[in-house]
């Protein structure tokens, strides 16, 4: 790799690192929101959000990520979807969610958050490529 | 601590910032990883794998000991708000997993696809319970 480039991909890590800062306070502060509107009994700011990156990281990969994609394209992508999307969303949270249902025997609340995170996460990833795509 | 708890956290200016660096922090270490450990769409993400099962346990162990420790205030609160929702929260992803396996499916392996949804989910809780387990398990003696 040249030096310039080097550089480049240098600046491209701290702008990534720093869009997935950004994208974890926007979390926190959007499933505590959540959190105060809908009560603490089922995790639904954790879905919240990660129904919602899914949905965003799918829009920008289909919008920038095609096969003819400039450089810029791919930092870009890799800013808003390895930073803003990868940040926003958490995968720890909602696993020990999981775990927390399961110990208090609430396998169908588990279950339901569970799928939230693996089935809809996906499906809204599905549609927010098509739509990117499209756009 | 000068942190006012009457404060919800997420509504504390001190700790969004500290999410902001430990998010920061950790989103530089999901990079690193999936630097390290790359992937044809077609292939077995293994750099998202590693980060949300290292994340999970983690995240398990760290809950558990605040809990044990006592009430979520103070710098217990802050621990859990900066290192939990922050550092680990950033290196966890739903969106890199969900985006991965919706391109498994395209790139014609929807078995590998449905596989890789699966196992992130079973080895993700079962990380978390490990954690918290390690943690329930540490001899009284040894933990500060």
């Amino acid at each position: 790799m040249a030096p310039g480039a080097a550089l480049v991909s240098g600046a491209v890590v701290v702008l990534v690192a720093l869009a997935g800062g950004v994208g974890a306070v926007v979390r926190v502060v959007v499933d505590g929101e959540v959190r105060t509107r809908l009560g603490g009994r089922l995790p639904w700011g954790t879905a919240v959000v990660n129904v919602l990156g899914s949905l965003l990281i799918g829009l920008v990969t289909g919008l920038l990520g095609g096969p003819a994609a400039p450089a810029s394209d791919a930092a870009a992508a890799a800013v808003l979807a390895t930073g803003v999307c990868g940040g926003f969303t958490t995968f720890g949270t909602a696993v020990v969610e999981v775990l927390r249902l399961l110990e208090q025997r609430r396998v169908g609340a588990a279950a339901a958050a569970a799928a939230a995170t693996v089935v809809v996460s996906t499906l809204a990833a599905a549609l927010g490529l098509v739509l990117g795509r499209a756009l | 601590m000068s942190e006012p708890d009457a404060r919800p956290a997420h509504r504390s200016p001190s700790l969004l910032l500290g999410v902001l660096l430990g998010g920061s922090a950790g989103t530089a270490l999901r990079w690193a990883a999936g630097r390290a450990l790359p992937h044809e769409a077609s292939g077995w993400p293994w750099g998202t794998l590693l980060v949300n099962a290292v994340g999970a346990l983690l995240l398990g162990a760290l809950l558990e000991a605040l809990v044990r420790a006592g009430p979520d205030v103070g710098r217990r609160r802050a621990l859990r708000v900066v290192l939990g929702s922050g550092l680990l929260g950033g290196l966890t992803t739903t969106s890199a997993l969900a985006l991965e396996t919706v391109r498994l499916g395209e790139a014609g392996a929807p078995a590998l696809a449905v596989a890789y949804a699966a196992t992130t989910l079973v080895v993700g809780v079962a990380a978390a319970a490990a954690g918290v387990a390690l943690v329930a398990r540490w001899p009284r003696g040894r933990r500060s």
